[in-house]
Order: C-alpha cells, then structure tokens, then sequence
C-alpha cells in the first residue's frame, strides 16, 4: 500500500469521471460553497506537498506552514506592491517556496526523523514572528498584513468564484499528474528506497543527500503553490494565520487522507475545510461539547490507533479485500 | 556595566525554567527517544491548576504544590492511557500522537479559562528583606527553587531505588525487566516527573509572561534549545543548555539591532545551528550505530 497505484484502465477512468464530476460541481452549488471546494482544493495541494515528502521519502516536517506562508507572501506582494496579474504570480511564489525549502533541507540532511521534526517545528513557531518584523514592515504590511483583489473572471459568465475554483481544480490536477509520474519514475523510485532503507539506498548509488534536499524543495514549492491560491481564495495574507496550527491542520489533513497516498489529498482538503465549521456549529450549539481544536486533537490522536492509513488507504484496503474474496470465490 | 549584569541575571532567572522544560524533555527523551512536544501545554494547563486553586482561596505554595502533585498524576495517565497504544507504533504516529495532546491541552485551557491573558501572582515575597537592583525578588526566588528542583531530581536518581530502577528501565528495558523491574510503570513514573517538573516551569514563568493558553509555545522552543545545546542525552547538560539559552536570548534582545523582535527565530537557528553543527550537544553522547 506504500506505492502509488499502476496505472490501469480503471484507474484512468475513475480519475476521468471524479475531473469530470469536478467540473460541474460549481454549476450546482452556490458560490460561496465553490469557494469552500476551492479552499478545499488549495489545502489538497499543499497536502500533496507534505505526502511526498513524509508519506514517500520519510522526512517528516511539521513545519509545512512556513513554507505555505513564502508562497502566500510571495503572491501577496507581488500582487499588492507590484500589482502583478494574479496567475504569473504562481510560478514564482512556486520557485520562491523551492528555494527556501531547498535551503531548509540542507541542514535537514544531517537530521533524521525527531530531529527534523524538531526542526521544522521551530520554524514554524517563528515564521510569524518574522513575518511581522519591522525591518520588513513596507513588504509585508506586518501585523496588519495585505488586502488583495480577487482574480477577475477568465471566461465571461462565470462569477469570480467559479472562474478561481476551476484555476485551481487544473492547478491540482495538474500538480497530482507531475506527482504521479514523479513517483512512478526512476527518481520516485529513489525516493521510496529512501524512505524504506536509507542505507541500502546509498549502496545502490543513490544521492540520498540530492534527493532528499530536492524533495524537500518541490515539497515545499507544492505547499508554496497552495499558499498564493489560498491568498487568491481569502484575499487577504496576515502573520498569525500562518502560525503552529496551519501546520497542525496540515498535518490532520495528511493523515486522514492517508499519508502515503495522491488522491488521498482530496479528503483531507475536504475535511480541513468542512470539518472543523461543522465542529464548530455543534460545539456553539452544545456548550458542553469541548471546542472544535479538542476535537481535532483527539480526531488526530484516534486517527492514530485506528486508521494510520487515512481514507485513501482505507478505501484501497477495502479493494484489495474485496478482489481477493471474488477471487477466491471463483 | 550594571545593565549586562541585570540582563545576565535575568537571563539566568529565565534561563532555570527553561531548564526545567529542557530536563522534562530529556527525561522523556531517555526512556523513550520521543521529544514530547506536549510538553509545554502540558505545563501551560499545570499552571492554569494553579490559577484555579489560588482563585479558590489556597496559599499561591500549597497551589503550587498541588498542582505539581496533580500534574504528576494525570503525566502518568497520560502515559498509561494515551501513549502506551502507540508505544511500538513507527515515529511518525507517536509525533501525531503528541501533537495530538499539545492541540487537545491548548484547545480545552481556552475552553475552560478562556484566551484572556491573566496576571499569576509570584511564589516569592516582594520584599526578601534587602534590596538590589541587579535582580528582582522574583528573579531570585526562581533561580533558587530550579536549583533546589534539580537538585532533588538528581538526588531522586543517584540515591534511592526507584531511581535506579528508573535509570536502568531507560538504559536497557531488556535487562532491566530480567532483574524483575517494571519497564512499563518506570515509563509511566518518567511521564509523571517530567510533567511535574514542567509545572514547576510553568508556574514559575507565569508571573514573567502571563497566564494564557499559548504562553507555553515560546518557552518550549527555547526548552528544546536548551535540551539539544546541552545533550539530549545529558539532563545536566540540558539544564546547563537552559540556563546559557537564558542568557544568549537576553544579550541578543539587547546588543543585537532587531534581536527583541525575532526571539523565536533566534531559537530557530540555534536549534538548526547545534544540530547541524554539533548533533550530540555539548555534553552529550555521540551515538554510533552498527549497520
């Protein structure tokens, strides 16, 4: 269950219809729940960011929020001090979210597991702090942070929310193939042997320090790439939203979408966005109920006894079960 | 010359509980090579105990030692309930675990006192019957008690049975359960000090920042600053490491231009600068692994 799936006929075809089934979603829902799905959307790259890098190449990071903020800031200013159109600004916060996770990475080499996560832990509880410095008070806005615009409409007819939560359906299910065939290459190879024999790996010739320092960077650059659409999404980037819980959150996410998993990414999306102000309606209903937070944390904590493999590796050992029962009823 | 000796004094006044947060985690750390990163929360909710109890008519030190003896308690629940499940569990799972605890500790405080910041009164007299400008009583009155803490730890460990036991659990869990120790509630017992100890940081640090629920977050990183500078597998080194992070975070907040904002990212890079360039500590061991 810890590789990624061989591509089958069935398996295209099930991607065909849920792309499918994607794009008339925002059709049938009104525009604020598109906007829901299209945060939904943005949360699932990230997360594809953080599989990669925990569920694949065993590095863990609970840091992921630092780097969601290079890309949000990087869109964020470019948009608000330049005015930029809104989608060239992808790229480059992509590339800047690269290089710092890339940098990162270098003495993340030197650390394994624990300590990485310590590591990455510590930059997630400083990244707000310095986001606010005064020294870069005139780029980042500081406490106060940046009003965008949101993204004018591509196509005439579609509201602006419809228009952004089909950017960003292509964005993931672009981002979700170059996933795929990342993993399912040479490289991707690497990257689990990695993960399963650190060891092993280097004897086989593996530049164990090149691919983990890159999986670091294009993990980072896909939660960066997450991060200045979520800007595109609230319009709006402040330090505090990119403190110790985004990272929390985005951990949750991964987990319950199952870490070693693509199409894993899109629960947890979707439970990032829905979960927690279904929580939250109950826990405002109910006063005894503990907060939406508690929930979580205890979401998380069973998640662990019960079902470390998330949804996707719930569904795909339900398959699995299922194919051998019919086989073995033949 | 009289503001580099207050701020060194503050520094080590600071810099003792981050020693306690430091041997909390060491403690954890040698009988289970996990870093506890509830840690912090978990002292963060001692200390609201505490708060609890003052507010219910208790002298600030029967509280005090209330809550250090609660804390014990529910840190050996915790341990019993919550972490033994995922004791053989890969890494990974054990890091969600604690970071499952750390959110649930920080979610309920705010649930039950609320995210309003409260003042918490000090353990120590305003006036100890001299005055200096150098040091305040409060100052004082921590560096003393940590010292006196880690000196009751120590003695815990070297002189009676149960510490040994403890040390011998955490050195070689095979061995020791041959020669008829019980591993699993030296675990437990590793649990309930380190979340006594943290309350004593907690409760100690409350009157210098504040009481609210995220006043911990801060504290811990310089914790876990202190436990790596120092070894984490020496808790000496770890209050030593503490103690030297106290100090550094006060002269860089002074001396260098922009220091008092960026104290977190200052923890970052010496967190990233030890394990990059001295993984083992100042103290501690190096760790050779056989293929």
């Amino acid at each position: 269950m810890d590789r990624p799936n061989p591509v089958t006929p069935r398996l295209l075809a099930g991607f065909g219809a849920a792309v499918l089934f994607a794009a008339v979603v925002p059709h049938l829902v009104s525009d604020f729940t598109s906007f829901q799905f299209t945060q939904a959307m943005a949360y699932g790259i990230a997360l594809l960011g953080l599989n990669i890098l925990t569920g694949y190449n065993g590095q863990f990071s609970i840091g992921h929020s630092a780097f969601y903020a290079v890309g949000a800031y990087t869109a964020a200013i470019l948009l608000y001090h330049f005015e930029w159109n809104h989608y060239a600004t992808l790229p480059v916060a992509a590339l800047a979210a690269f290089a710092v996770g890339f940098l990162f990475g270098l003495p993340a080499l030197r650390l394994e597991g624990l300590y990485l996560a310590l590591a990455t832990f510590a930059f997630a509880v400083a990244t707000p702090q310095l986001l606010k410095f005064d020294a870069l008070e005139h780029w980042t806005g500081g406490v106060q942070g940046l009003f965008v615009p949101k993204p004018e409409p591509l196509i005439e007819g579609l509201s602006a929310d419809q228009s952004l939560y089909y950017v960003t359906l292509a964005v993931m299910v672009f981002l979700m193939a170059v996933a795929w065939c990342l993993l399912h290459s040479r490289s991707g190879r690497a990257i689990m042997a990695i993960r399963d024999n650190p060891i092993a790996a280097s004897t086989m010739g593996i530049n164990t320090a090149l691919y983990k320092t890159t999986t670091f960077g294009i993990s980072a650059m896909y939660t960066g790439v997450a991060g200045a659409l979520s800007v595109f999404v609230t319009e709006f980037v402040a330090p505090d939203a990119f403190n110790f819980f985004l990272a929390v959150n985005l951990l949750v996410g991964s987990v319950v979408g199952g870490i070693v998993s693509i199409p894993g990414v899109i629960f947890g999306g979707l439970f990032l966005v829905f979960v927690p102000n279904f929580a939250q309606d109950i826990s405002r209903a109910y006063p005894f109920v503990p907060p939406p937070w508690a929930i979580f944390g205890i979401f998380l904590i069973l998640a662990m006894y019960f079902v470390p493999f998330g949804v996707w590796g719930a569904v795909e050992r339900g398959f699995a079960w299922w194919k051998r029962k019919s086989a073995a009823g033949r | 010359m009289d503001l580099f000796l207050q701020l060194t004094l503050a520094g080590l006044a600071i810099g003792s509980i981050y020693s306690c947060v430091a041997l909390a985690v060491v403690m954890i750390y040698q009988a289970t090579d996990h870093f506890n990163f509830a840690q912090g929360e978990m002292a963060m909710f001692s200390t609201y105990v505490a708060w609890t109890l003052v507010g219910l008519g208790a002298p600030v030190w029967l509280a005090f030692l209330l809550a250090v003896g609660i804390s014990f308690l529910a840190g050996v629940v915790i341990e019993r309930v919550i972490v033994k499940p995922v004791e053989n569990a890969p890494v990974l799972n054990q890091v969600i675990v604690f970071i499952g605890l750390l959110v649930i500790f920080n979610a309920a405080a705010g649930w039950i006192w609320e995210f309003t910041i409260k003042p918490f009164p000090s353990l120590f007299p305003e006036d100890l019957g001299f005055k200096s400008t150098l040091i305040g009583p409060h100052h004082l009155g921590v560096i003393a008690l940590t010292l006196g803490v880690l000196a009751l730890v120590f003695a815990f460990f070297r002189f009676t049975r149960v510490g040994l036991a403890m040390r011998a659990a955490a050195a070689n869990p095979d061995s020791a359960r041959l020669v008829g120790i019980s591993v699993g509630w030296m675990l437990a017992l590793g649990w309930g000090l380190a979340a006594s100890i943290g309350a004593v940081g907690g409760i100690l640090v409350a009157p210098i920042v504040y009481l609210e629920p995220n006043m911990m977050a801060g504290v811990l990183l310089y914790g876990f600053a202190g436990a790596l500078l120092g070894g984490v597998s020496s808790p000496g080194g770890a209050v030593l490491g503490g103690l030297v992070v106290g100090v550094l975070e006060n002269w860089v907040g002074q001396y260098v231009p922009g220091g008092s904002e960026l104290k977190l990212t200052f923890a970052l890079i010496l967190i990233v600068g030890v394990l990059v360039f001295k993984p083992a500590g100042l103290f501690g061991r190096v760790v050779v692994r056989r293929v």
